[in-house]
């Protein structure tokens, strides 16, 4: 006879749950999408998304303004390769990673937040996985979307359409060596510390100083003339190793001096064999590193 | 002992012979305690190997010698399913401050392996049920101490689990917020169900939230009973008279009460209630002041100058 009143708020109590439990792999999976948004500052406060979004203004604009130059004037082509993009924006690459390799490891070390982790069902290499993908992905978008432009630009330009999709296939690739180059160095040093600014200045120190010196000496190397020197010494530096193996495995045009990059099939082997090493390397490390890091 | 199968299908943390050394120290030497469902404190003074128990229970470290079962499961083994079926709050911080405590919590399930919409969920429910509201939605940066104690608690309990160990909850908070972080931990079990190992080095507030007590120092386990056998044995009354101490002991010792001097003062264990009467008349027959009358707690200390070794298995 009674009816429940509509209007009362029942106090249900504990529910327990009974639905899915997915397992490792889905774990896995959540912490590579919240880090990847993290990135960016999604799902963090308004501070947090200043740096990742002008970062990735900057890194867009020249893109847009070369596009639009590209389609008012009466152009053929491209006034840059497709693969020169990144090698010109490092610099904006490079902070991006010191801004955000830190805010993905070096804050759950120093808030404890990956003992958290380690509680839950997912093992030391789930983590570095999902970290290391996530902050590779989050380059590649940085770094792939201004040459998409480009692309789009070109298409809507009626450039050749050959020309532009091989080039835009190979900077795609490039780009994807350089995320996962750029993302292991990154996190390698933000995983050795708790603090932040420690991070972001060790980043920073190791791109600017490595591509600094390895530039200036290549330039007396250039003066005396030993264009040989000149290429080797490009494995030194993160930039100037992604610029080798580029030139050589897919025909950009080398940014070095005198243009004088890897020539040797066996040079070009060499540059890439590093660039997997080191991409290796780094995730190996990693992987020591957090097995230190277990409950405290 | 009889129903020695029995007693296993409904224990939850089974320790046998469990030891962990490390180069310099044994954090815990052969550690043989069973657990039963319920409130379970675990006491010991810093340093006496709780935390180093914690992790092996949850398979994060291997033991040097011996094992443990955790719900039934191999903690050498069966990690992974182990830490999906338990929570784990720690003692220290593990909060990062600039997400708001329902991002958190939601993402927190999602690593427990809940699905999104259970997560937001379940993240909803857990946040209310541990005391946050509005504030849910703020940055954990802004949260006093407790409240972010509860954010600890809920991120433990937020994937529904059988079990949670909870590393010292009550870590500086003050008395208002010690007393309801220990209601809510008394509620975890038997509101919602879920067994609770909570460590504390103060036996005291373990008292009033425990069913069972197991106290371990230097890696051993000292002492493991229900709550109301530990009571018993640890009230003690502190009596402190104007004058004629010895006498007022030899009196009280003669009636058959256990007793000793701590300097100015009489501490006299507690049989029964018929022991503050003896007391009482004592103090009257010898016709000094009685200038106070209380009740203690042994501290962990007192336990271990009375218990030695010998108690290396028990089940609680």
């Amino acid at each position: 006879m009674t009816t429940t009143p509509s209007d009362v708020i029942h106090d249900i109590g504990y529910r327990h749950y009974d639905g899915p439990r997915l397992g490792r792999a889905y774990a896995r999976r959540s912490l590579y999408a919240q880090s990847l948004r993290g990135a960016y500052g999604l799902g963090r406060s308004a501070k947090s998304k200043v740096m990742p979004m002008i970062l990735f203004a900057v890194m867009c604009a020249p893109a847009a303004i070369i596009v639009a130059v590209a389609i008012g004037t009466s152009m053929t082509k491209l006034p840059i390769e497709y693969t020169r993009y990144a090698i010109i924006m490092q610099t904006v690459i490079s902070l991006f990673l010191a801004a955000q390799a830190p805010q993905s490891v070096s804050l759950d070390l120093r808030f404890k937040v990956t003992p958290l982790y380690f509680s839950r069902p997912i093992e030391r290499i789930d983590y570095v996985a999902a970290k290391y993908a996530a902050l590779a992905t989050a380059l590649f978008i940085l770094t792939a979307v201004p040459v998409t432009i480009l692309y789009i630009g070109a298409l809507l330009a009626k450039f050749d359409f050959g020309d532009a999709t091989s080039g835009f296939a190979k900077a795609l690739v490039a780009e994807l060596l350089l995320s996962l180059l750029y993302a292991g160095l990154g996190l390698l040093i933000a995983a050795l510390t708790p603090r932040r600014g420690f991070g972001v200045a060790g980043i920073i120190a190791l791109f600017t100083l490595s591509f600094g010196a390895v530039s200036s000496v290549q330039a007396v190397a250039s003066v005396q003339g030993s264009e040989s020197a000149i290429a080797w010494l490009g494995l030194f530096s993160p930039i100037t190793l992604i610029d080798g193996v580029q030139t050589w495995w897919l025909g950009a045009s080398s940014s070095y001096v005198d243009n004088a990059g890897p020539s040797s099939a066996f040079a070009g082997c060499v540059f890439l064999l590093v660039l997997l090493a080191v991409i290796g390397g780094t995730f190996g490390l990693l992987m020591s590193r957090y097995r230190k890091v277990g409950l405290s | 002992m009889a129903c020695a199968t029995n007693v296993k299908s409904v224990t939850v943390i089974a320790t046998e012979g469990l030891t962990k050394r490390y180069p310099r120290v044994t954090a815990l030497d052969r550690l043989t305690v069973d657990v039963k469902p319920g409130v379970t404190g675990l006491v010991g003074a810093n340093g006496a190997g709780k935390s180093t128990l914690i992790k092996l229970l949850l398979g994060l470290s291997s033991a040097t010698e011996g094992g443990a079962r955790v719900l039934g499961l191999d903690v050498a083994t069966d990690g992974a399913q182990i830490r999906a079926r338990v929570g784990y709050m720690p003692e220290h911080d593990c909060l990062p401050p600039d997400v708001s405590a329902t991002e958190f919590v939601v993402h927190m399930a999602r690593m427990s392996g809940m699905p999104a919409t259970a997560a937001r969920e379940r993240t909803a429910d857990t946040l209310r049920h541990v005391g946050l509201y509005e504030e849910r939605y703020r940055p954990i940066g802004g949260y006093s101490t407790g409240m972010k104690q509860r954010v600890k608690l809920a991120q433990a309990l937020v994937h529904d689990p059988q079990l949670v160990l909870l590393d010292e909850p009550t870590n500086g908070l003050d008395p208002v917020g010690r007393d309801e972080m220990l209601g809510l931990i008394r509620r975890v079990h038997t509101d919602f169900g879920i067994s609770v190992l909570v460590t504390s080095h103060l036996l005291g507030e373990l008292e009033r939230t425990s069913d069972h007590i197991v106290v371990i120092d230097g890696g051993r386990l000292l002492r493991a009973d229900s709550t109301s056998d530990f009571t018993q044995a640890t009230a003690s009354l502190a009596v402190e008279v104007t004058d004629s101490e010895q006498q007022l002991l030899e009196k009280l010792t003669a009636a058959g009460l256990t007793a000793h001097a701590d300097g100015r003062l009489l501490l006299v264990d507690i049989a029964d209630d018929d022991s503050y009467d003896t007391v009482r008349d004592a103090v009257a027959e010898l016709g000094v002041g009685l200038v106070r009358m209380e009740q203690r707690r042994h501290r962990i200390a007192e336990i271990f100058r009375g218990e030695g070794a010998g108690h290396d298995n028990h089940t609680v």
